[in-house]
């Protein structure tokens, strides 16, 4: 599992890594039953605070994302990511914001970004 | 003997070096099983807060206590629990590495043999070497691993990171998180690098001109900051007098404001001065700090 820490940007380490274990599960990099690293190996390979991981697996928990398994370890749930659709939604409409707001500079119209958009999804996901 | 479970307890302390005041009214508690960061610009404050854990230096007013015990009075008790490595990592020029870690070997009776050999494999000092002739890099490293290898309940770093390649930081920043997820000790470190204390840092205090202006968990810290972007109608000649920001910066039309807490009572401010809040987002710990910094030399 690899996942990258930024910590310029203000968004808390715990919500980055959350965030990215959903991403990857999303694009199918983690599939469920998949087992994530232990906390402490985690914060190693990251160079943070273990309690700071601690924290992310524990808002995956209560999301329902991941479960642990007494005496072994954490692991993804089969039912993913069981977020509301409206939570779901809230997640994309800021990065939906700032992608017309990028494409009204570059003067391309919200029609041609649509196309553009399905154009790009059958790219990346042949197989769907 | 104290039961309490801060690690250090700093209360009321005050210190003067003749006319300049080097530390004003200073409280802070460090949590045992914590990575707390000490985070000022250089010469707030935090070499001489540090060297009051270490009772190097009295308190003038106020108390120090460190596992319960005042570092001036019990001075064994306090400082064969603390790991120390100062900024300056004043060890004997004339040792080799090997000498170097006999001799301090001998101070501790908790030394542990073979996690020094462990730690001087990783770090890849030859014991042979004489420690005048260590690159910086590798001074830094043998003083970490005197200040580890007897397995301190408190390590305590002054600018551990200073003036270093970035892989010796990283060597450093490992032995902050494995002293904190393996064993459950308590690590307090001073640093400029604002990137490095919001990885590791569990805790942390923010020392201006010797004040402490805020402290406290570094989630909280950043979740109760935050930055607005304000946009006027009219270009501003002067910063607009927007009330509950720490900072204000920008010119014309747009503004930036760090708030800390009173994020309504600045976006009532900011509509009653004609303006509007056009984007609300989390500050990275570096533009917190920035704010700060200037709210205090005003």
């Amino acid at each position: 599992m690899q996942l990258h820490i930024s910590t310029g940007d203000g968004v808390p380490i715990y919500l980055q890594i959350a965030n990215q274990v959903k991403h990857l599960l999303a694009s199918g990099r983690l599939a469920p039953g998949d087992e994530i690293p232990p906390i402490r190996v985690l914060a190693k390979q990251l160079l943070i605070n273990p309690n700071t991981v601690a924290r992310a697996y524990l808002e995956l928990e209560r999301e329902g994302v991941v479960h642990k398994r007494h005496g072994s370890g954490t692991y993804i749930s089969d039912a993913g990511s069981p977020l509301g659709r409206k939570e779901r939604l809230k997640i994309l409409s800021g990065r939906i914001d700032a992608l017309l707001a990028e494409a009204r500079n570059l003067r391309i119209e919200p029609a041609e970004l649509m196309r553009e958009i399905s154009d790009r999804s059958r790219q990346i996901q042949p197989d769907k | 003997m104290n039961t309490s479970t801060d690690a250090v307890e700093v209360s009321h302390v005050s210190r003067t070096f003749g006319p300049k005041r080097a530390l004003d009214d200073v409280s802070l508690a460090v949590r045992r099983g914590r990575v707390f960061g000490l985070v000022g610009a250089n010469g707030a404050g935090k070499t001489t807060l540090i060297k009051h854990l270490l009772g190097r230096l009295k308190a003038e007013t106020g108390s120090v206590r460190v596992f319960g015990f005042d570092p001036v009075n019990e001075p064994v008790a306090v400082l064969s629990r603390i790991g120390y490595l100062s900024e300056n990592r004043d060890l004997p020029a004339w040792m080799c590495v090997d000498e170097l870690i006999r001799y301090t070997a001998a101070f501790y009776p908790k030394w542990d043999d073979a996690y020094a050999e462990q730690l001087r494999q990783q770090f890849n000092l030859d014991p042979r070497a004489k420690v005048k002739n260590l690159s910086r890099g590798e001074n830094a490293k043998a003083g970490l691993l005197l200040a580890l290898a007897y397995r301190p309940d408190l390590l305590l770093l002054d600018e551990p990171s200073s003036g270093l390649d970035p892989v010796v930081r990283r060597d450093i920043l490992e032995a902050i998180i494995r002293t904190v997820a393996d064993e459950g000790r308590t690590v307090i470190f001073s640093s400029h690098l604002l990137e490095e204390v919001e990885r590791v840092a569990d805790d942390v205090a923010m020392i201006f001109h010797g004040r402490v202006a805020l402290t406290g968990q570094l989630d909280a810290v950043k979740e109760s900051h935050h930055r607005l972007v304000l946009r006027f109608d009219e270009p501003q000649p002067f910063a607009p007098k927007v009330p509950g920001v720490i900072s204000l910066t920008g010119n014309g039309r747009e503004w930036t404001a760090i708030c800390n807490g009173r994020r309504d009572e600045a976006i009532a401010g900011t509509t009653r001065l004609g303006g509007k809040v056009v984007a609300d987002e989390a500050p990275s710990l570096d533009e917190i700090f920035v704010a700060w910094a200037g709210n205090k030399s005003e």
